[in-house]
């Protein structure tokens, strides 16, 4: 078992940098996950880290070994592809004991380990058969068993659900979890899809462009993000645009129309512009009142659980709020609405969305 | 490497030579004819190719896949066997042009020279084409051809406008192979040209004959040929870049119902054309078993040709199977390594073996054969080293070098079909570059290089331009010996002989059909 560290590692595709400087610390035995859009820079510094991509600067060590310059075979890593990359000329049992016939154990051994994580993924049944014969799920789970067979210190795992529909990825992400704990091994998780992050990550790294916004747990991240782009990228938000005008010890946020709210926690900032993350469920749907904002309703979609509305607030902005559905309400089009903010929950960045104020 | 070493020999001489060649109409005009016949040749080539792929992809109709299988047999052969068998219908003493002067009252024909090189061409040829287009057949989606006909554009008027357009890479690509066949074979004008001689022709006889035959000459009219190839090649090149666009279909077009008049003419084309590119191949069969005198066929059947044939040439029906074992063997070793460092080490070395590996493909047959035998008849620079002229392995080089870059293509559209995640795979659970080469690419790349090797030992058997320059009485080959055979007025021989070679190619292509598990093949 390995704990990670990555010190300041740049990565250079055709002299263009394409991760700058990038450090972090990944504990033993927690799952963490790389999350962010396609082209972020999240499978490349997976595959630094598995060593099939080249380091171009920095330092990558496994507990106290710097492995920059071990090859794949050598450091000791289990990798499940997208793809799977299950061997299609080799059956089922084959393509788990592949790994453990390159580690010279004996037969016995190798028997005995591929059973048991054949029988802990479920898939002992299909020993004998060729890949080609399995579902995609089975293919996924063959992946997953070859992989650990092997006891890797880390387990590195390239969005390997993305190729699976939608109730199978339910169930396999959570599969994964349990599995994870189970072993207790460090596991590098990629995906881009911010829900499978937040189901099953000890923490998660939201990277753009090459670049760290912010690493937390699923918690830290939804409630209090760093900036605007992990506000927006986790979870869903509206932001609306406002000034913070702060004298001696009492600040005062201020909306286009001239709604305000009081946030005197800001005072020390300076006066500026600002933006307000507010996240459809931080509105409260109330009676017309001092600290209300006004709306009309453009659009509501019933969605069983929650009912989404569509709101153009008097300030010239379009919101959405989101509402756990009752029998009775019925809103439509046109109608007139006062909504209350939950301060407690929202966040206010700077004009340049780089900032949290109210960050940590 | 070799035709460099052969140029270089040359290097002083050639220039000389190059002004008495066009200087000379009787040099420059074989030059001409070998264009004349050429160009014919793929044009109808093309008109008969594309019309059978049209009509085989979109109407059904009984007895597809056996067609299939005549249509590569008809190409299978060499080209001259075709020759010397419609000498036998259609020449002068012909069993057709008998009947129908006799019973028609046709006026004589003549099926000597231009004509009947011509058609020998074509009918040798079109499976070519044939095969080629019928490949992009299947990767047009039939949603393209049904919008065009939702827009009123139906029939003729859409294979023409719609259709062939998206077709033009592959047929350019068939056009240019079947140029360069009809334009390097050696054995069809030679039997059938009388005359209407060709640029082949032109240097195996300055190579060869007893008449102060002059080498260095030869050697230049090679390096011709050499630089009209790549000429043509590199056209070809230009012109499908420009107009390829990538396709691939989720319908595929599927073959539709036919009756009435239409189904009638669609029978009658389809298996009248096969009928007439089989018919060579079944005469020499049917003569095989009549008894001969020389060049006369006489009353009574038997075995008689085959044993004698046994008798005379059994060890070139040996030879034809041991040289281009051996040859298969070396040339699959080669195209692995070479295939993996193209595809998996991209860097300007490996891209520049690419390309090098296609001149081979270019050149003609007899244009290797004058290398071959410059370069190792006094050793390597005349040096003395490797002095193998004669010797059954310079056959066996001359086929390895000459199938080399298809083995290599097809290893490498193989290689390119195995993502690299299966590598890697392999490499993350500890197995070294080597072991992951040995237990994990090589065996996903086995299927396509088995069925690559096999359609390669089938050309290497009916290979004659080359081997007539490289043989001698030990290292003869099947189709070396049915040249002489024919050449000598042995046709009962030559005709057991041929039969013989068609049975093999048969067997292999059989074994091929049944390992690739799929009836398309790209040669």
């Amino acid at each position: 078992m390995s704990f990670i560290k990555i010190e300041h590692a740049k990565k250079e595709y055709g002299g263009a940098a394409v991760i700058p400087d990038l450090t972090l610390n990944i504990r033993d035995g927690s799952l963490f996950t790389l999350l962010g859009p396609s082209g972020c820079g999240k499978t490349t510094l997976l595959r630094m880290i598995a060593g099939f991509n080249s380091i171009e600067g920095g330092d990558f060590y496994f507990n106290q070994n710097r492995i920059n310059d071990k090859e794949p075979s050598k450091r000791n890593i289990g990798m499940v592809f997208q793809n799977y990359a299950i061997f299609p000329h080799l059956t089922v049992r084959e393509n788990v004991e592949f790994g453990l016939k390159q580690r010279k154990l004996t037969k016995e051994e190798i028997q005995q380990r591929t059973t048991k994580y054949l029988k802990l993924m479920q898939i002992e049944q299909y020993s004998d058969r060729k890949p080609e014969k399995l579902s995609g799920g089975q293919q996924q789970r063959v992946a997953l068993a070859r992989a650990l067979a092997i006891n890797p210190d880390v387990l590195l795992m390239d969005e390997p659900l993305s190729n699976l529909d939608a109730k199978l990825r339910l169930d396999m992400r959570q599969a994964i979890r349990d599995i994870q704990r189970e072993v207790g091994i460090t596991t590098v998780y990629v995906t881009h899809d911010q829900e499978e992050a937040m189901a099953i990550s000890d923490q998660i790294a939201v990277m753009n462009h090459g670049v760290i916004q912010q690493i937390g747990s699923p918690k830290e991240l939804y409630h209090r993000p760093a900036n605007e782009f992990v506000a927006t990228f986790i979870g869903r938000t509206n932001i609306q645009e406002a000034k913070l005008v702060t004298t001696g010890d009492s600040a005062t946020i201020a909306f286009e129309n001239g709604f305000t709210l009081s946030f005197d926690e800001l005072a020390n900032e300076l006066s500026q512009g600002v933006r307000v993350s507010i996240r459809p469920e931080e509105y409260v749907r109330t009676k017309q009142g001092k600290d209300t904002i006004r709306g009309v309703i453009t659009d509501s979609v019933y969605l069983g659980m929650n009912t989404e509305y569509f709101i153009h607030l008097d300030t010239g902005e379009n919101i959405q709020v989101s509402e756990e559905s009752t029998i009775e309400e019925d809103l439509k089009p046109g109608d007139e609405v006062w909504l209350a903010i939950n301060k407690q929950k929202i966040n206010i960045f700077t004009e340049d969305g780089s900032r949290n104020l109210l960050g940590v | 490497m070799i035709l460099i070493q052969a140029l270089f020999i040359n290097g002083s001489f050639s220039l000389k030579y190059f002004i008495e060649f066009f200087s000379k109409s009787y040099y420059s005009e074989t030059l001409i004819n070998s264009f004349k016949v050429s160009i014919c040749a793929t044009f109808f080539a093309l008109v008969i190719g594309i019309t059978l792929a049209y009509l085989f992809s979109m109407f059904q109709f009984k007895g597809k896949k056996v067609l299939q299988i005549l249509i590569i047999i008809a190409s299978m052969s060499a080209p001259f066997i075709g020759a010397y068998s419609w000498i036998l219908l259609l020449g002068r003493n012909g069993v057709i042009t008998k009947f129908l002067v006799e019973y028609l009252h046709f006026p004589p024909f003549d099926i000597y020279g231009f004509s009947g090189i011509t058609l020998v061409f074509t009918l040798q040829l079109f499976p070519l084409i044939f095969l080629y287009v019928t490949g992009a057949f299947k990767s047009i989606d039939n949603s393209i051809l049904e919008a065009a006909e939702s827009m009123g554009c139906t029939g003729l008027v859409r294979f023409f406008k719609v259709l062939l357009p998206l077709l033009i890479p592959t047929i350019l690509a068939g056009a240019l192979l079947v140029f360069m066949r009809a334009f390097s074979d050696f054995g069809t004008p030679m039997l059938i040209g009388e005359g209407y001689r060709t640029f082949p022709v032109l240097i195996y006889t300055q190579f060869i004959s007893e008449v102060g035959g002059n080498a260095a000459f030869a050697a230049s009219l090679a390096i011709i040929a050499i630089v009209i190839a790549l000429v043509i090649f590199l056209i070809q090149k230009y012109v499908s870049n420009k107009n390829s666009f990538s396709m691939s279909s989720l319908h595929p077009v599927q073959p539709k119902g036919i009756k009435g008049l239409k189904k009638f003419l669609v029978y009658l084309v389809v298996y009248g054309i096969v009928f007439i590119a089989m018919l060579p191949q079944f005469y020499l069969m049917y003569t095989s078993f009549l008894n001969t005198k020389g060049m006369v066929f006489q009353e009574g059947y038997s075995f008689n040709s085959y044993i004698e044939a046994w008798d005379r040439m059994g060890s070139a029906i040996i030879n034809t199977i041991r040289i281009p074992f051996f040859a298969l063997v070396i040339v699959v070793i080669f195209a692995i390594f070479i295939s993996y460092l193209a595809v998996r080490k991209r860097n300007l070395f490996t891209s520049l073996i690419d390309s090098l590996s296609m001149i081979p493909y270019i050149v003609p047959g007899t244009v290797l054969g004058i290398a071959l035998l410059a370069s190792f008849n006094t050793g390597i620079g005349g040096s003395g080293i490797i002095a193998i002229t004669g010797t059954a392995f310079i056959m066996v080089i001359s086929l390895s070098i000459r199938r080399l870059p298809y083995t290599i293509r097809s290893s490498v559209a193989s290689l390119q079909q195995i993502p690299t995640s299966i590598e890697e795979a392999a490499e993350s659970l500890g197995s070294s570059r080597f072991n992951t080469f040995i237990k994990i690419t090589v065996p996903m790349m086995l299927p396509g290089i088995i069925s690559g090797a096999i359609l390669s030992w089938i050309t290497m058997l009916s290979e004659l331009s080359t081997s007539i320059l490289l043989y001698t009485v030990n290292t003869k080959t099947m189709t070396v010996a049915i040249y002489t055979e024919v050449i000598r007025g042995n046709y009962g021989i030559a005709a057991a002989l041929s039969t013989i070679l068609t049975i093999i190619t048969v067997i292999s292509l059989l074994i091929f059909m049944k390992v690739s598990k799929n009836d398309s093949i790209t040669l």
